[in-house]
C-alpha cells in the first residue's frame, strides 16, 4: 500500500497543479513534492524495521488475458533510487524559484507527472509494467524541454524523443521474447520479474545474445553510453535548468538501474560473451568523454559530457556484475545525481547573473562572492571523487569492481580520476579565479533559494563521503541477493 | 593518551570548522590564534601519547572509529593505528606544524585572507595527522588526497594571479597521477589479500607470490613518486613555491612532501620482499637527487633554490629506502623536516625583510641589517650541508653507510650530491647575506628584522636543526640509536651497519672533507672573487643555459603531454563526436527522410491513379495465388 | 441448374457487369459515372450472392444482399450529398480536379 502512495502521491499532486493557476502551482508543488520525500523516508524507516512484505508490496491483476500485474514493492535498490528521487525533485522545483517560467501550473505539474512514473520505473515488479512506467517517463520530459527549452529545441527534442524512443522500442521486442519463453512449466505466461529472470536464463547464448543487446541498447542510450550518447550534450544544453536535472539526475538512473535490475540477472550467458564489449565501450566511454569536456568552454556543456564519463563508469562497474561494481554503482549513481544536480544549478547561476556560461567570457567570480566560490568547490570536489566527499566511495568501488574484471580496464577507467581533475579544475580556474573579467559585471549575493540547495547538496556531499553507511546498508545486501541470483 | 589519540586530528578539524564558518567575522589576533591552539593541543596529546607508547609494551595501537566502507568481503573500517612510525610524523606534523602557525600569524598578518590561509592550513595538518594515522592503505589515501586539496588550496591562495593558479592546478593534477598507481595499489592489494588493514596485509604479504607483490609495490611508489616530487612527476614542486612562503617551509618541506616516504616506509613489507621495486626505487631516488641538485645550482630565486634542494634530499631519502635503510630515512625526514622548515622560515623572512623580492641576485650584505634571521639560516645551511655535529650530518651519513654497503656507485652518486648541495646552499647563503646590497634604495631602507612571533619559531628550529642529530647517533660512536630501535618492530628486516669502524670513520672523514672542500669553493667563488650570478641569459654558456632552463623539462612535458592531450581532445570532440559519431545518427534520421521523400510521390492525389493501381495489385495477388 | 439455366451464365453475366463496373471506376472522370459504376460492382456481387445462396438453398446469401442494398442505399444517399457540395464548391465534379489536399 505504502509503495502505492509513492506513487499515487505525485500523480494526484500533478492533476492538481495543473488546475492551480499562476505562481501558488510551484508552491503547492513543492509542498507536495517535500511531502514525497517525507513519504520515502516513512518507507525507508519502515524498511529499516525489517516490514519489508505487508506494506512494501502490492500486486494486482491489471490485463487477465495477457496475465498483467500491476506489482510493485520496495528492495533496497529501488529503495535507493526512490529515495534518490523524491530528494532530487523538491530540490529541483526549489531551483526552478528565480527562473519565471510561463504557465507554472503545466511546468510544474509535468515535473511531478515525471516523479510519478520515475517512481514507477524503480518500483516495479512486472516487467510490462516497467515498460509503461518507462516510456511514461518520456512524455513530461519531452514537453518540458520542447515547452522551455532554449535556442533550436524543436529539432534537438525531437531527436532526443525518437532516439530514446527508438531504443525503448527494441526493449519491448527483447521484453516480448522474453515474455514468450516464460511459462515453460505452468504453461502461464507471466511478466513477473523473477519468471523473466528464469525465462531469460532457459534460453541458449545465441538467444540471451539477442535480449541482450536489445535490452542493452535501450539503457545505453537513456544512460548514455558511447557511442549513443550524441543526443545528450544538446538536449542537456537546451533543456530548461529543471529539465536538465531531471535528465541527468535521475532519468540517466533509469538506464543504470535497468541494467542492474532488468538485464544483469536476466542473461547472463550473454553477458559472458558480450559484457566484455560493453564494457570495452563503456570505458572508452570514460575516457573519450573526458577529453572532449576538456575542451569545452560552456559550463553546462562540460558538466553532460562529464556525465558521459561518470555514466561509463557506472556502466563498466555494473556489467563486470561483482559485488563491488554493482555496489559502487548504486552508491555512485546516489551521489552522481546530487552532485549533478548541485552542478546544472550552478550553471544555470551563473547564466542568471552574468548573462554567459563561457569559461572565456567569465572570470574572477570568486572576488565578488566567496561564499558562491565555496560551495561550487565542494560540489566540484564531489565530482572529482575526493575522499571524504561522496563521489570518493562509489568511484572506489566501481575502480575496483572493473579491477576484478579486468585489471587493464580498470587502470584506462581510472584515468577519469587524472582527467577529472584536469576539466573541473580548469574550468573553475577559469570561471571563478583570477582577476574579474571586464565583460562581467556585478555578481551579486546569491538567491535565498538557490542558496538552500545548494548548502543542502553540499551537506549531503560532505555527509554521505564521511558516513556513507546508510547507503551501504542498503546496497549491500540487496546487490550480494541480486548477485546470488545469477548463480 | 593513547585512547585518545583521535583527538590529535580532532582538535585541527574543530580549528578548520571554527575558522571556516566563523573566520570573516572574528579578528585576525582571535582567527590565528584559535588556528595555532588547536594545533598545539594535538601536539601535547601527541607528546603525551608518545611517551604512554615508550613505557608501553604494546607497541601498536588500533582505534576503530567507525566502520566506513563494506562490500562483501571488503571492509574497510576508519580506524587508527599509533606505532613507533606514526607517533614520529605525528610530533613532527604538529611540532613544526604549530612553530609554523606561529610564524604564519606574523608573516600573513596583513594579508586579507588571514583567516582564509588559516582555515586551510588547519585543514592540512588535519588530514596530514589522518594520513599517518590511518591503519589502513584508504584512510591513508583520504589523508594523501586531503593534502593534496590543501596544498591546491594553499599554492593558489592569492587566486587573482593566473600563475599562482596554473601552479596549483599543475600540482593538483601531477599529484592526481600519482594517486591514480596509489589507488590502483590499493584494489590491487585488497583483491590479492583481501583486506587492506595494515597488519592483516603484512602478516601474509608474502603469499601473494613475488610478481604481484612487486607490482603492489611499484603502484605504490607511483603515488610516492607523485607526492614526493620524485622524476618525473617532480616539476609541480618548484611552481608550488607559488604559495606563501609558511605553506612552501609546512607542506612542500616538512611534511607533506615526505609522505611518499612515509607511504614506503609503511609498506616496507613488500619492499623488502621485491628486490625489482627496492632497486627501482633507489634508482628514482637518486637519479631525483643529482638531477634536482644541478638545477638548484643555477637557479636566483630563493624559494626555488630551496625547492629543488628539497626534491633532492627527498631523492636522498627514497635512495635509503631502496637500500632497506628505512629507520636512516625516517631520520633524515626528522632532521630534514627540522632544517627545511628553518631554511624555508628564514626565507620568507628575509622575502618579508626584502618587501617581496625573491631574486638572490638584488640582495646581499643583509647579514648585518637581519641577524637573527642570518644566524638561523646560516645554522640551517650548515645541518643540510653535513657538516658535524649538526643533525643534517648523521642524518645523510647513516643513509650514505647504508648505501656504500649495497653499492659504491649509488655511493658515490650521493656523494656527489651532497657535494652539490653544500654548495648550492653556500651560494644562496653568501648571495643573499654577504657582500654589497643590489636592492634599490627604497628596499634598503625598508629592510628591518621581522617580528617577534617570526623569529622564535626560526630560533627554534635552529636549535633543533643543530641538536636534532642526537636521536640518531651512529652505533659505532658506541651510541644508542634511538630512532633505529624505536622504529624496529615496524620494519620486517631491519638493516643493522655491517661496515667495519675503520671504513664508518673513512666514508665520515671523507663526506665532511668533501663539504669543506665545497664550502671553501663556494665561499671564494662568490666572496673573495665576489662572482655574481649572469643576468643576461644569453651570455650563459650552453650548458649553464641548459641547467638554468631545468633541462627544460617543463616544456618537453608541454609538448609531449598537454599540447597532445588537447589536440586528441578537439579531434575527439570536433571530428569524432560531431562528425563521425552523431554523423552517423544524424544521417540514419536523413536516410528516413529522403526515402520518404523518395515514396511520397507514389501518393499522387489521383483517384484514378489509385484504383488502377488498387486493380493492379488484386490482379497480381491472383496472379500470384494461381501461378504458384 | 437455377431454373433451368446452369449457374454458370449467372457466373458469367455477374463477371461482365463486374468488370465493366471496375474498368468505368478506373476510366471515367466523371463522378457520377464512376459513382454509378461502383453501384454496378455492388450489384454484380449481389447478382453472385443471389445465385449461389438458390443453387446451395442456403438463404444467408440473400441476407447479406440485404445488407449491401441498405449500405448501398445510404451510401448513395452520403455520396450524392457529397458530390452536390463539391458541385456547389468548384462548379465541377471532375475528381481530377479536387487536389486541394495534395499541397
Amino acid at each position: 500500500m505504502l509503495s502505492a502512495l509513492l506513487i499515487f502521491l505525485p500523480l494526484v499532486a500533478s492533476l492538481m497543479v495543473f488546475m492551480i493557476k499562476g505562481n501558488a502551482a510551484r508552491n503547492f508543488a513543492l509542498g507536495a513534492a517535500v511531502a514525497e520525500f517525507v513519504l520515502a523516508v516513512f518507507v525507508y524507516c519502515q524498511f529499516k524495521m525489517g516490514n519489508h512484505y505487508q506494506d512494501l508490496t502490492m500486486n494486482n491483476i491489471w490485463v487477465k488475458s495477457l496475465n498483467i500485474h500491476f506489482s510493485i514493492g520496495i528492495d533496497g535498490m529501488s529503495l535507493l533510487m526512490v529515495l534518490l528521487t523524491t530528494f532530487l525533485v523538491p530540490l529541483i522545483i526549489l531551483s526552478s524559484f528565480t527562473t519565471a517560467y510561463e504557465k507554472p501550473n503545466a511546468f510544474y505539474g509535468l515535473i511531478l507527472f515525471m516523479q510519478m512514473a520515475l517512481v514507477g520505473v524503480f518500483t516495479s515488479n512486472d516487467g510490462f509494467l516497467f515498460y509503461v512506467f518507462w516510456e511514461l517517463a518520456l512524455i513530461p520530459i519531452y514537453f518540458i524541454c520542447l515547452l522551455w527549452g532554449g535556442e533550436n529545441r524543436g529539432k534537438i527534442t525531437f531527436k532526443f524523443f525518437v532516439y530514446t524512443l527508438l531504443g525503448s522500442l527494441f526493449m519491448l521486442v527483447g521484453l516480448i521474447y522474453l515474455y514468450s519463453h516464460t511459462g515453460y512449466g505452468s504453461g502461464l505466461k507471466s511478466w513477473a520479474v523473477q519468471d523473466l529472470y528464469n525465462a531469460g536464463r532457459s534460453m541458449n547464448e545465441s538467444q540471451q545474445s539477442a535480449v541482450f543487446w536489445m535490452i542493452f541498447v535501450a539503457f545505453a542510450i537513456k544512460m548514455p553510453v558511447f557511442p549513443f550518447h550524441t543526443w545528450q550534450p544538446d538536449t542537456y544544453v537546451t533543456s530548461p535548468t529543471s529539465g536538465t536535472m531531471l535528465l541527468s539526475g535521475i532519468m540517466l538512473k533509469m538506464g543504470t538501474f535497468g541494467l542492474i535490475k532488468w538485464l544483469l540477472p536476466i542473461v547472463p550467458l550473454a553477458l559472458t560473451k558480450w559484457g566484455g564489449t560493453a564494457i570495452t565501450l563503456s570505458v572508452f566511454g570514460i575516457v573519450y568523454a573526458s577529453c572532449i569536456a576538456i575542451v569545452q568552454k560552456d559550463f553546462k556543456r562540460l558538466i553532460a559530457y562529464s556525465s558521459i564519463a561518470h555514466v561509463g563508469l557506472i556502466s563498466a562497474g555494473i556489467l563486470s556484475a561483482n559485488q563491488q561494481g554493482v555496489q559502487g554503482a548504486l552508491i555512485q549513481m546516489m551521489s552522481h545525481g546530487v552532485n549533478v544536480v548541485g552542478l546544472f544549478l550552478i550553471a544555470d547561476i551563473l547564466m542568471r547573473h552574468t548573462g554567459t556560461r563561457d569559461s572565456d567570457k567569465l572570470g574572477g567570480l570568486r572576488n565578488m562572492n566567496g561564499q558562491f566560490a565555496v560551495l561550487f568547490l565542494i560540489i566540484l570536489l564531489g565530482a572529482v571523487a575526493l575522499p571524504l566527499t561522496n563521489g570518493f566511495v562509489g568511484e572506489f568501488l566501481l575502480i575496483g569492481g572493473v579491477y576484478q574484471y579486468d585489471a587493464w580496464m580498470a587502470g584506462f577507467a581510472g584515468l577519469t580520476v587524472i582527467l577529472g581533475a584536469v576539466y573541473m579544475l580548469r574550468s573553475y580556474q577559469n570561471i571563478m579565479l583570477g582577476e574579474k573579467n571586464v565583460n562581467v559585471g556585478a555578481f551579486g549575493p546569491l538567491a535565498t533559494s538557490d542558496k538552500v540547495v545548494l548548502i543542502t547538496i553540499c551537506a549531503v556531499v560532505i555527509a554521505f563521503g564521511v558516513y556513507p553507511k546508510p547507503l551501504n546498508d542498503l546496497a549491500e545486501p540487496a546487490v550480494k541477493m541480486l548477485l546470488n541470483n545469477m548463480k | 593518551m593513547i585512547k585518545l589519540i583521535g583527538l590529535v586530528p580532532l582538535f585541527p578539524l574543530i580549528g578548520f570548522l571554527i575558522n571556516g564558518f566563523f573566520g570573516k567575522k572574528m579578528s585576525k589576533s582571535l582567527s590565528g590564534g584559535i588556528a595555532c591552539v588547536s594545533v598545539l593541543a594535538s601536539f601535547v596529546v601527541a607528546v603525551l601519547a608518545f611517551l604512554e607508547l615508550q613505557h608501553s609494551a604494546n607497541k601498536s595501537h588500533v582505534i576503530e572509529l567507525f566502520s566506513w566502507i563494506n562490500s562483501d568481503t571488503l571492509k574497510i573500517p576508519f580506524s587508527l593505528l599509533f606505532d613507533p612510525l606514526s607517533s614520529i610524523f605525528l610530533l613532527i606534523i604538529t611540532g613544526i606544524g604549530f612553530l609554523i602557525h606561529i610564524y604564519s600569524t606574523g608573516y600573513m598578518h596583513d594579508d586579507d585572507g588571514f583567516s582564509r590561509f588559516f582555515t586551510y592550513l588547519n585543514l592540512f595538518v588535519f588530514f596530514m595527522l589522518l594520513l599517518v594515522l590511518g591503519n589502513n592503505y584508504l584512510v591513508m589515501f583520504v589523508g594523501w588526497e586531503g593534502v593534496g586539496l590543501c596544498s591546491y588550496l594553499l599554492i593558489g591562495f592569492w587566486f587573482k594571479n593566473t600563475a599562482f593558479n596554473n601552479a596549483a592546478r599543475k600540482a593538483f593534477v601531477m599529484n592526481r597521477i600519482g594517486d591514480l598507481g596509489f589507488l590502483m595499489g590499493i584494489i590491487l592489494i585488497f583483491v590479492t589479500y583481501g583486506s587492506i588493514s595494515y597488519g592483516e596485509v603484512f602478516a601474509k604479504a608474502g603469499t601473494g607470490g613475488t610478481a604481484v607483490v612487486t607490482s603492489i609495490a611499484l603502484l605504490l611508489f607511483i603515488g610516492a613518486i607523485g607526492k614526493s616530487a620524485q622524476i618525473p612527476l617532480y616539476t609541480w614542486l618548484p611552481d608550488a613555491m607559488a604559495g606563501p612562503t609558511p605553506v612552501s617551509a609546512l607542506i612542500h618541506a616538512a611534511t607533506m612532501v615526505t609522505a611518499g616516504i612515509y607511504m614506503v616506509v609503511r609498506s616496507n613489507v613488500f619492499y623488502s620482499i621485491s628486490e625489482v621495486a627496492s632497486e627501482t626505487v633507489a634508482v628514482v631516488g637518486i637519479a631525483t637527487a643529482l638531477f634536482a641538485a644541478t638545477i638548484g645550482l643555477l637557479q636566483n630565486d630563493i624559494k626555488k633554490i630551496l625547492a629543488y634542494s628539497t626534491v633532492s634530499q627527498l631523492g636522498l631519502m627514497f635512495l635509503g629506502l631502496g637500500v632497506g635503510a628505512y629507520s636512516s630515512s625516517v631520520f633524515h625526514v626528522t632532521t630534514h623536516a627540522f632544517f627545511k622548515a628553518l631554511l624555508f622560515l628564514g626565507a620568507g623572512s628575509v622575502i618579508h625583510a626584502m618587501g617581496g623580492e625573491q631574486d638572490v641576485r638584488k640582495m646581499g650584505g643583509l647579514k648585518g641589517k637581519i641577524k637573527i634571521t642570518y644566524i638561523t639560516m646560516l645554522l640551517g645551511t650548515i645541518a643540510i650541508s653535513g657538516i658535524p655535529p649538526f643533525s643534517g650530518f648523521f642524518s645523510k651519513d647513516e643513509i650514505l653507510a647504508h648505501v656504500y654497503e649495497h653499492n659504491k656507485i649509488l655511493w658515490f652518486l650521493g656523494m656527489v650530491t651532497s657535494m652539490l648541495t653544500a654548495f648550492y646552499m653556500f651560494r644562496m647563503l653568501f648571495l643573499t647575506f654577504f657582500g654589497n646590497f643590489r636592492g634599490t634604495h627604497e628596499q634598503e631602507h625598508h629592510l628591518h628584522e621581522s617580528p617577534k612571533s617570526m623569529t622564535v619559531p626560526l630560533m627554534v628550529l635552529a636549535g633543533l636543526s643543530v641538536v636534532g642529530g642526537l636521536i640518531g647517533l651512529p652505533e659505532f660512536w658506541g651510541q644508542h640509536n634511538w630512532i633505529g630501535e624505536y622504529l624496529s618492530p615496524i620494519i620486517l628486516r631491519p638493516d643493522p651497519s655491517i661496515l667495519s669502524h675503520e671504513t664508518e670513520w673513512t666514508l665520515m672523514g671523507l663526506a665532511v672533507l668533501a663539504a669543506g672542500v665545497v664550502i671553501y669553493f663556494a665561499h671564494a667563488m662568490f666572496i673573495t672573487n665576489d662572482v655574481l650570478p649572469e643576468n643576461n641569459e644569453e651570455k650563459l654558456k650552453p650548458w649553464q643555459k641548459l641547467i638554468a632552463n631545468k633541462y627544460y623539462v617543463d616544456e618537453l612535458y608541454n609538448a609531449v603531454v598537454t599540447k597532445p592531450l588537447d589536440i586528441i581532445s578537439s579531434f575527439f570532440h570536433k571530428f569524432m563526436d560531431l562528425q563521425v559519431v552523431d554523423g552517423i545518427v544524424n544521417s540514419t534520421g536523413k536516410a528516413v527522410t529522403g526515402i520518404g521523400s523518395v515514396v511520397r510521390l507514389l501518393q499522387t492525389g489521383n483517384i484514378g491513379f489509385y484504383i488502377v493501381s488498387m486493380v493492379l495489385g488484386v490482379v497480381l495477388i491472383l496472379l500470384f495465388t494461381f501461378i504458384i | 441448374m437455377l431454373n433451368g439455366i446452369s449457374i454458370n451464365y449467372y457466373l458469367l453475366l455477374s463477371t461482365v457487369l463486374f468488370i465493366i463496373g471496375a474498368v468505368g471506376v478506373m476510366a471515367r472522370r466523371n463522378s457520377i459515372i464512376i459513382f454509378m459504376c461502383i453501384e454496378l460492382m455492388l450489384n454484380a456481387v449481389n447478382l453472385m450472392l443471389v445465385s449461389f445462396s438458390t443453387l446451395h438453398n442456403d438463404p444467408k446469401g440473400q441476407v447479406f444482399v440485404f445488407f449491401i442494398m441498405a449500405v448501398a442505399a445510404s451510401e448513395v444517399a452520403v455520396g450524392l450529398a457529397i458530390l452536390t457540395m463539391i458541385y456547389r464548391n468548384i462548379k465541377h465534379i471532375d475528381t481530377d480536379l479536387l487536389t486541394n489536399l495534395k499541397n
